[in-house]
C-alpha cells in the first residue's frame, strides 16, 4: 500500500511527463492549472491518466473544485 | 408548430408525454463504458410518482420550493418532475458552486426541499451556517451504506404509499428560480414562469424538432436553462431520449457519441473549441494525398450546403468525420458563451450544423438562434419565433443595446424589486449586451455594456463576487472589472477581469503585494481568476452610503489610462 507521499510523487511525475514540464519544477501545493497552464478539460485528460496509472476510479464529482496536487492525491489516495 | 396551448403548466405538459408513449425510451444513463440504466416513459413515470406522493405526505405544498444539486443524471428529472406534480417551484442550483455558497442560494430561496447527490450533501454539512438551515425535508441520492446522512432521506427509500395529487398550476405561477450570478454579490434569482417554458419549448422546436427515436446527449448541467429545456423538457414532450454520461472526459463523450448514435448535443464554446482541435489534429496527420482529397470534399461540401444543410450528402461525402460522431447527429448546438465564428465554420464546412445560439436565463434562455436558411457564422442568429428584438440608443452604426420581449422573458428577480425595475423596462428585457441587427434581421453581438465576463466554459463572472475573495489584502482600497468594461472592444472573445489598487499613503505596490494577489487568486476556481492589475493613485467615487460608485470610477480610469498599464499577474 503506497503511503500519501509516494502516491503525491507519482502524481507529479505522471503530470510532469504528461504536460512536459520539468518534473522539479511541481511542488505538491501547486495549482496545477496554473503550473502545467492547463484548461479543465486538460485537467480531466490528466485524471484518465492518474486512474489507469493507479487503478482506481475516480468521479467527476470527486475532483470538482480540486486544483491543488495534494487535495488530489489525497482524493486518490482514499480510493486506493 | 408544437401546440402546447392546451397546458397550463410544465407539470401537466410532462404528465400528458409521460402518457402519450408510454414504451418510449425516455432516458439512458451511460458511466465511461457501461449503461447504468435505461427507462422508457411509462418506467419514469412509476419512479416519479412514488417520490411527488411522499413529497405530498411530509408536509410539501403547492408552490413551496425544492432545490436540486446533481449532475446530470436521471435522479434529476425523476425528481424534477415530482416536484411538478407536487406543484413545487424548482430551484435547480449549480453543483458546482462551493458548500457555503449553496448555503447562500438555499437560503435566498426559501427551499423547503433540497434533493441532492450524497457527496454535494456531505460538503453541506461541514460548511459554515450549515445549523441554521431551514430546510424541512432532505433527499439524498446513492448515499454509501452506513454514511450519516445528517438528517436526510435516503432518495431511493423516499416513497409515498398511494398515488399523488397532480396539482394544477396556472400559465403565470412561477416554475423554477434559476440562478444566473451573484453568489459573492447580490443573488440574482431569475423566477421563470410555466407559460415562459411553453412557449419557449414550441418556439425552439420549431427550428429543432424532436420526436421518438432522437437521442439527445446531456452534457451541460441540466441546471443551467441551457440543458433544463433541451436536455430535458423539449425531449420529453416530443418522445425523445436524453443520453445521461457520469463523465465529462472527452474520450467517453467520443465514444458516446457512436454507441448510442445521438442525434443533438450541446456544448460549451471550450468543449466545441476541443472537438475542433482534435478532428484537426487527425487531419494534419493524414497523408499529404489524403490530406489534399479531404480538403477537396469539405470544398465539395462547402459549395453544395451554401443554401442549407444537407446532412444526407455530407454524410455520403466525408462519411469517415461523421461516422465519428455517430453517423447520425443533426445537429450541435452551442451556447452560454461566445463562439468564434471560424470554429462554428469549421463545423458547417464538414456537414455539421452548428445551432449557434444567443440567449440568457432572463430571457428563458435562447434569444436568437442560427436558423441555416442560410447558414452565417459571423452572427447568432435571427429571433426565435414569438421573440421581439430591438437596439435600443443605436449609434451612427446601428450598434446599442439588446433588448427584447416576448413570453419567454422572467417574471422577475426574486426579492429584488428595485433590480428587476432596472432589467425589465416597459416590457423589455435589458440585456446588458452591445449588438446590431443587419438587413437580414441577423443579429451580431459586439460586446458588453454592462460589468461582467461570460467565460468560454459558459460561466458569467460577476466581478463584485470575486472581491471577496481579496479581501484583506493591503492596500486601501480595490476592486474588480471586466477589462472589455473599462476598455470597450467590439468583441466577446478573451474576457478578462483586472483589479484596480489603490495604496495607502504608507503602502506601495510592490512583489509583496503581488505575491500576496498571486496567491489569492490561486485559491479562486481557475476560471474566476484575475488576470492583471492597475495602479490608481486617487479616492475611489463613493455613494453617501459609501457604497463604490461602480460607473464614475471606470469612467475616470477610461479617461486616464488605457489597457498598457495592467501588470499582468
Amino acid at each position: 500500500m503506497r503511503t500519501l507521499e509516494q502516491t503525491t510523487e507519482e502524481i507529479l511525475s505522471l503530470a510532469a511527463a504528461h504536460f512536459k514540464v520539468p518534473r522539479a519544477e511541481l511542488s505538491p501545493a501547486d495549482d496545477f492549472y496554473q503550473k502545467l497552464r492547463i484548461d479543465s478539460l486538460q485537467a480531466l485528460e490528466l485524471l484518465t491518466r492518474l486512474e489507469n496509472h493507479f487503478s482506481v476510479e475516480l468521479p467527476d464529482y470527486e475532483v470538482q473544485g480540486v486544483s491543488d496536487f495534494r487535495t488530489l492525491a489525497s482524493r486518490i489516495q482514499a480510493r486506493l | 408548430m408544437l401546440d402546447l396551448s392546451q397546458f397550463d403548466s410544465m407539470g401537466a405538459a410532462l404528465r400528458a408525454a409521460l402518457e402519450r408513449w408510454p414504451n418510449e425510451t425516455c432516458l439512458i444513463e451511460a458511466d465511461r463504458d457501461r449503461e447504468r440504466s435505461r427507462l422508457t416513459y411509462r418506467e419514469f413515470r412509476d419512479a416519479a410518482e412514488p417520490l411527488a406522493a411522499a413529497l405530498e405526505e411530509s408536509g410539501f405544498a403547492s408552490a413551496d420550493r425544492a432545490a436540486m444539486i446533481m449532475t446530470n443524471q436521471p435522479k434529476w428529472l425523476i425528481s424534477a418532475y415530482a416536484v411538478f406534480v407536487a406543484g413545487g417551484i424548482l430551484v435547480p442550483l449549480d453543483y458546482k458552486l462551493a458548500a457555503s455558497e449553496h448555503l447562500k442560494l438555499l437560503a435566498h430561496a426559501k427551499a423547503r426541499v433540497l434533493i441532492a447527490e450524497y457527496p454535494f450533501w456531505r460538503a453541506i454539512t461541514q460548511a459554515e451556517g450549515f445549523s441554521s438551515h431551514k430546510l424541512k425535508t432532505v433527499l439524498v441520492t446513492e448515499a454509501p451504506p452506513g454514511a450519516d446522512l445528517a438528517g436526510a432521506h435516503r432518495w431511493e427509500e423516499f416513497k409515498g404509499a398511494g398515488k399523488p395529487e397532480f396539482r394544477a398550476r396556472t400559465r403565470k405561477d412561477p416554475a423554477c428560480i434559476v440562478y444566473s450570478s451573484g453568489t459573492g454579490g447580490r443573488p440574482k434569482g431569475c423566477v421563470l414562469t410555466h407559460e415562459n417554458y411553453l412557449e419557449q419549448c414550441a418556439a425552439l422546436t420549431t427550428l429543432y424538432p424532436f420526436w421518438p427515436g432522437v437521442r439527445y446527449l446531456s452534457i451541460l448541467p441540466t441546471n443551467h436553462a441551457i440543458d433544463f429545456m433541451v436536455g430535458f423538457f423539449g425531449p420529453f414532450i416530443c418522445g425523445a431520449a436524453v443520453v445521461h454520461l457520469r463523465t465529462l472526459r472527452p474520450e467517453f463523450v467520443r465514444d458516446t457519441f457512436t454507441r448510442y448514435k445521438i442525434t443533438y448535443i450541446t456544448v460549451v464554446p471550450a468543449i466545441l473549441k476541443n472537438l475542433q482541435k482534435g478532428l484537426q489534429a487527425r487531419f494534419d496527420a493524414l497523408t499529404p494525398g489524403k490530406r489534399r482529397m479531404l480538403d477537396a470534399l469539405v470544398a465539395v461540401n462547402r459549395t453544395l450546403t451554401r443554401r442549407r444543410p444537407q446532412l444526407w450528402l455530407s454524410r455520403r461525402l466525408l462519411p469517415q468525420v461523421h461516422r465519428a460522431f455517430g453517423g447520425e447527429l443533426r445537429a450541435l448546438f452551442v451556447g452560454g458563451a461566445f463562439t468564434e465564428p471560424q470554429t462554428l465554420q469549421f463545423f458547417y464546412d464538414l456537414g455539421i450544423p452548428v445551432g449557434n445560439a444567443y440567449g440568457l436565463t432572463e430571457a428563458g434562455t435562447a434569444v436568437t438562434t442560427n436558423d441555416f436558411k442560410p447558414f452565417r457564422a459571423d452572427t447568432v442568429g435571427r429571433p426565435l419565433p414569438g421573440i421581439e428584438v430591438r437596439i435600443v440608443n443605436p449609434n451612427a452604426e446601428g450598434i446599442g443595446e439588446v433588448a427584447v420581449r416576448g413570453k419567454t422573458v422572467m417574471s422577475h428577480y426574486l426579492d429584488e424589486p428595485e433590480m428587476t425595475a432596472e432589467t425589465i423596462v416597459n416590457g423589455w428585457l435589458m440585456t446588458g449586451d452591445l449588438g446590431r441587427l443587419d438587413a437580414a434581421g441577423h443579429l451580431q453581438l459586439f460586446g458588453r455594456k454592462k460589468n461582467m465576463i461570460v467565460t468560454p466554459e459558459g460561466k458569467n463572472i460577476y466581478p463584485e463576487d470575486i472581491e471577496n475573495a481579496f479581501v484583506g489584502i493591503p492596500v486601501k482600497e480595490f476592486c474588480i472589472f471586466a477589462a472589455n468594461y473599462l476598455w470597450p472592444q467590439r468583441t466577446m472573445a478573451g474576457e478578462q477581469l483586472v483589479m484596480v489598487i489603490h495604496p495607502g499613503p504608507e503602502q506601495s505596490a510592490d512583489a509583496n503585494l503581488y505575491s500576496e494577489l498571486a496567491r489569492r487568486n490561486a485559491q479562486l476556481l481557475n476560471y474566476k481568476r484575475i488576470s492583471g492589475a492597475i495602479l490608481w493613485d486617487l479616492d475611489f467615487p463613493l455613494t453617501t452610503s459609501m457604497k463604490l460608485k461602480r460607473a464614475a470610477l471606470a469612467e475616470h480610469i477610461r479617461a486616464r489610462l488605457g489597457r498598457d498599464a495592467v501588470v499582468p499577474l
